[in-house]
């Protein structure tokens, strides 16, 4: 696949990571075009949420270079307003005494910087993003009696109040029923209309060709990146997955 | 009733009384965080840890002016809060037990020295001995002073970095993604905590400063879903029980000052445990109840909401 080098969001070199001795990523080399809607698939331990974590820097890897579109440093502290990350709801303790907007309005502390606190415009514009995943009467609910979709919305409309360039998600789909997978994904699709790129770590391969236009499959290393109807397909899988079963029921 | 009268105006319990009140509401403060980023315990760990800072700036100076004292533990607590903190950053133990680990090595080897302490000639060690069991009654008013600079120091601190204090002790790694540099924020939070531990230390001593910290804010929490509002009603709890605990062991013989504080601090836990709307338990087993009369008396709706 050949689309112009200029237009990447993400671009990655030689990148490996390793917890302990044996690496979690092996060399990998990866681009990601801007305005894509792309999915990190792969078994338990490939080394998705590593991934995502090396691209956001949030932890170090032995080797390798992560850059964010034209830019030629490639520090968090400069883009931190076009990177946008949604952790796994799981990893939060969701008993912490805060209102769902109060953590929707976490989202624009990186634009604030130190010090200033958000006001009456941030708070309008989180009630905004609140809308946006249809939870805007929770505004004023505290976080520990939501359920898991919910949680989910909250921590989707944290990322969009960041208006970011680049959207991070690990697992959004994780826990939640149909009707919140429909509408997550409905919101992600408007978020790449609109000319952003977002990447999903993704379990379902049903859905990967019905929800993503770009992927990646990964197992350690990269074993196959580009377009759904291009790199999507039995083989692939099999490799990604090291296994000789049909991983793909009626898909493709 | 007279005689309360009085202790309010006499000099020395004012003196004790503000000191303890300063204390109170400084580890109802950081003592929120502390609990919220479940390090409730790093209290107990750092206290333990001041132990042989006391005795080796004793042995040092010789000197058993509470400030060179204070430092000592300050260095000494610092010392173990880095070692707990990048012993969690480079390796696979977890928070608690590098906590345990760090705490018995530090308090073994602040005893050793105490009894090697114990054979110097003239050295009466009773006054390394305040502070493991505190002495508020050994206050003096240079040392309130003392406190409530770094209280106020504490304070601006606080509100000069709560929005990310908050945002760090909520989510750290999306901290991180933001740009706020998380391992710093840690690093402040837990010297700003060690502060308070060490202003505690001559008050309420080495053992019962983890209960200044943790208790107000578990209690604060039972009765508040918002973070100021909960912070504020700790620092209330901490400061109240500071002067009641003093006026409860001035009124009473022989009751030490610091233990009196944790058990009046430790009977509005108990009573925010209990009886607080919302979280309580005697609402929740009240709720639970009428709800079941209801249920067995009307039947649940056919259709039961969903979100």
């Amino acid at each position: 696949m050949k689309f112009n080098h200029l237009d990447y969001a993400v671009q990655i070199e030689d990148l490996t990571v390793a917890y302990d001795a044996k690496p979690v990523l092996w060399d990998i080399d990866l681009t990601i075009p801007q305005g894509k809607l792309m999915a990190i698939i792969g078994p338990n331990g490939a080394g998705k949420t590593t991934l995502l974590k090396a691209m956001l820097g949030l932890l170090i890897p032995v080797s390798g270079t992560v850059r964010f579109f034209q830019e030629t440093e490639n520090s968090l502290h400069k883009l931190k307003n076009k990177v946008a990350y949604v952790p796994q709801s799981g990893s939060v303790d969701w008993d912490f005494p805060a209102t769902v907007l109060d953590i929707v309005l976490m989202g624009c502390y990186g634009r604030l910087g130190y010090i200033k606190r958000p006001g009456k415009k941030d708070r309008d514009a989180a009630v905004q993003c609140l809308r946006k995943v249809g939870m805007e009467e929770y505004a004023s609910r505290q976080i520990s009696q939501l359920s898991g979709g919910q949680q989910q919305r909250v921590f989707l409309a944290r990322a969009l109040m960041q208006t970011a360039d680049i959207y991070f998600m690990d697992e959004p789909f994780k826990g939640v029923d149909v009707q919140t997978e429909k509408a997550i994904i409905l919101l992600l699709k408007e978020l790449k209309e609109a000319g952003k790129t977002v990447v999903v770590v993704h379990h379902d391969l049903q859905t990967v060709p019905e929800y993503f236009d770009w992927v990646t499959l990964i197992n350690i290393k990269i074993i196959a990146s580009g377009p759904v109807e291009e790199v999507f397909h039995e083989q692939n899988l099999k490799k990604a997955y090291h296994n000789s079963g049909n991983l793909l029921k009626s898909a493709v | 009733m007279e005689t309360i009268f009085y202790l309010l105006k006499d000099y020395t319990f004012q003196t004790v009384a503000l000191g303890s009140a300063i204390l109170g509401l400084l580890s109802g403060v950081l003592g929120s965080f502390a609990v919220l980023r479940k390090q409730s315990l790093l209290g107990d760990g750092v206290s333990h840890a001041a132990l042989p800072g006391v005795v080796m700036a004793f042995v040092m100076t010789g000197s058993k002016n509470t400030e060179v004292l204070l430092l000592g533990a300050l260095i000494s607590g610092l010392m173990a809060t880095l070692f707990i903190i990048s012993i969690v950053k480079h390796s696979r133990i977890k928070f608690d037990s590098a906590l345990a680990l760090v705490m018995s090595v530090f308090f073994g080897l602040g005893l050793v020295l105490l009894t090697y302490v114990q054979k110097i000639p003239n050295s009466n060690q009773a006054g390394l001995k305040r502070f493991i069991f505190g002495q508020a009654s050994t206050l003096l008013q240079r040392d309130v002073y003392f406190m409530a600079i770094c209280g106020v120091i504490l304070l601006a601190l606080t509100l000069l970095f709560w929005k990310e204090f908050k945002l760090y002790i909520f989510d750290s790694e999306y901290a991180k993604s933001l740009g706020f540099p998380a391992h710093k924020l840690n690093l402040l939070l837990s010297f700003m905590i060690v502060m308070v531990i060490i202003i505690g230390l001559q008050t309420v001593g080495v053992i019962l400063m983890s209960a200044m910290l943790i208790a107000p804010s578990v209690a604060a929490r039972q009765w508040t879903n918002k973070l100021w509002i909960m912070v504020v009603l700790s620092a209330l709890f901490g400061a109240i029980s500071g002067i009641f605990g003093t006026m409860a062991s001035s009124l009473t013989a022989k009751l030490p000052t610091g233990p009196a504080i944790v058990v009046i601090i430790s009977c509005i836990v108990i009573i925010s445990v209990l009886f607080a709307p919302g979280r309580g338990i005697v609402q929740k087993i009240a709720h639970r109840n009428n709800l079941k009369q209801l249920l067995k008396s009307e039947g649940g709706d056919r259709n039961v909401p969903t979100i």
